[in-house]
């Protein structure tokens, strides 16, 4: 049965709210999504009934906080598809994720002359963790190129070599909105006997994501862009990689034995959760993935899907709109970039906001891909669960009015 | 509309100084991290380091580009010591624009590249 999603608009508390005496549209879900009531209800529920330290805690308090964070481990790694529950690291977000593989895997395994294989599309997080590495392992950085507004799968195989270490790929593009194949570039590391990273920071809150189908070595993503709160995120990796990685931070909760001048560590995946953990953001991150459930991502993935391809196709009749990412007849995630001619983005996003109207301008965290297509930045739309088709077309209409508006403003 | 003011729609519309000079004294380029936004700024300067001509070039916003043709035609006459002394709030309030918070930055960039070429200069070495 299709899911409702008009139904559930009202689930969304500040969808109510109006912006400068507008309906608000919110179309920047891709930068972080709004929160449904029962995941604000869970984190509140949490601090009035539970809050307590976790692990440590003798006390009735204790025990329970310690349950619903653990329990909220075991919701990740079944949403997921993660192979054990010591598989899921909860970190503060997949910037984080990403962080300690390149700073625990990359600093122990990395030789120079290594090299990691990433996309043009990478956001800064999947970029800058593995340039700080590979400058200071003298390994280097290898890039799939973009072509057409999507990674040239044709040259995988000139970038993927014996001395490729790692590739880590994003699942889907949140400057384009392309998703990306990931089976090749599977094929493409296990032949190498390389590891593989997927930043799936877009991917997990809007497509169907498992772990071992992808057959993949790390997945990275957070909790704010799937419904969830800010300040955690997800590391899910094989167990075997992890017990053979050095520990990312140091702290309580991660030792075992602590002398003055050494010390052992703590069985995973405590071993790289260093500190009191986010309990109540974990315990609104796994109210959040009931709720995604409850809806089923397929039917998510489609609903997204089927306002960005709305949105591109409505764009593209407005005159002098250049769209980004995928063609028409490509699979699409839940977002639409493009360009007016002669408007610069922020603009756009300006006049937009006069009429409630919520959409991100910039690089989008890819300077390097806005490079590659010879511009400074994009107007980006993203969609989520709780968009209509009524969103979609303020969203086209606000456009058409602000591209004309902006325009006269040079004459 | 979109609080820009009139006084940066005016300059946007009719940009003053926009281009380069041949051989400046003083130039610098830089970015708004934000948004990838780039304004370049060049100076030739006059007895007394008077500012005898000052041009930019930006790709940036609106209020960018207008703060940028404000600016430069502000600073035209000025000795660098009083544009060193020119406080960016002064700036900011003399552009009568309704800027929020995250867009202060897109006005400030040219101001900014240009205390960093000035900078530059003073440290006596080539930009």
């Amino acid at each position: 049965m299709t899911p409702d999603f008009e139904a559930l608009r009202k689930d969304f508390p500040i969808l109510q709210r109006t912006v400068h005496g507008k309906r608000l549209v919110y179309l920047d879900s891709a930068a972080t999504s709004q929160k449904p009531g029962v995941v604000l209800d869970a984190i509140r529920h949490f601090y009035e009934t539970s809050n307590a330290n976790v692990h440590r805690s003798v006390h009735t308090l204790g025990e329970e906080a310690t349950a619903l964070y653990e329990g909220a481990r075991d919701r990740v790694a079944r949403f997921v598809g993660a192979p054990r529950r010591e598989g899921v690291i909860f970190t503060r977000g997949a910037t984080e994720a990403i962080n300690l593989v390149a700073a625990s895997w990359g600093r122990s395994a990395l030789k120079e002359g290594d090299e990691i294989v990433l996309t043009e599309l990478e956001h800064h997080s999947n970029l800058i963790p593995w340039q700080l590495l590979a400058k200071e392992r003298g390994a280097r950085l290898v890039f799939i190129p973009v072509r057409e507004g999507e990674v040239d799968l044709s040259a995988l195989s000139r970038c993927v070599t014996r001395r490729s270490r790692l590739i880590a790929v994003t699942a889907l593009s949140n400057a384009l909105g392309g998703i990306t194949p990931l089976a090749p570039f599977r094929e493409a590391a296990q032949a190498a006997g390389a590891l593989f990273f997927v930043d799936a920071a877009q991917a997990v809150p809007h497509l169907p994501v498992d772990f071992g189908r992808i057959g993949c070595d790390f997945l990275a993503f957070s909790g704010h862009k799937m419904l969830g709160p800010n300040g955690i995120g997800v590391l899910v990796a094989r167990p075997e990689l992890l017990e053979s990685m050095p520990p990312f931070m140091g702290g309580g909760e991660m030792i075992r034995e602590v002398w003055t001048d050494q010390a052992t560590w703590n069985r995973l995946p405590w071993k790289f959760e260093a500190g009191t953990p986010p309990v109540s953001e974990a315990v609104g991150l796994a109210a959040a993935i009931d709720y995604l459930e409850g809806i089923g991502m397929e039917a998510i993935r489609t609903h997204g899907a089927a306002l960005a391809g709305g949105a591109a196709g409505a764009l593209s009749s407005i005159k002098g709109v250049t769209l980004y990412g995928p063609k028409e007849n490509k699979e699409r995630g839940p977002l639409v970039s493009f360009n007016c001619e002669g408007i610069h983005p922020h603009d756009l996003a300006a006049a937009l906001d006069q009429e409630g109207i919520a959409i991100r301008a910039g690089h989008h965290c890819a300077q390097p891909l806005m490079r590659t297509l010879g511009i400074a930045g994009t107007a980006r739309a993203s969609f989520y669960l709780y968009n209509n088709a009524g969103d979609l077309k303020a969203f086209v209409e606000g456009v058409a009015k602000a591209a004309d508006l902006l325009r006269s403003l040079r004459s | 509309m979109i609080g820009y003011g009139e006084q940066i729609l005016d300059h946007y519309r009719r940009p003053r100084n926009e281009g380069s000079l041949p051989a400046p004294d003083i130039w610098h380029e830089d970015v708004n991290p934000l948004c990838g936004d780039r304004v370049r700024i060049e100076i030739q300067l006059g007895a007394g380091e008077r500012v005898a001509a000052a041009r930019f070039r930006s790709d940036g916003c609106i209020l960018c580009q207008g703060a940028s043709s404000i600016l430069t035609e502000r600073i035209t006459g000025l000795t660098l010591g009083a544009i060193e002394a020119l406080p960016a709030a002064d700036f900011l309030g003399s552009l009568q624009a309704d800027l929020k918070p995250n867009r202060v930055q897109c006005v400030l960039l040219p101001l900014d590249v240009l205390r960093a070429g000035i900078a530059t200069y003073r440290r006596g070495v080539s930009p």
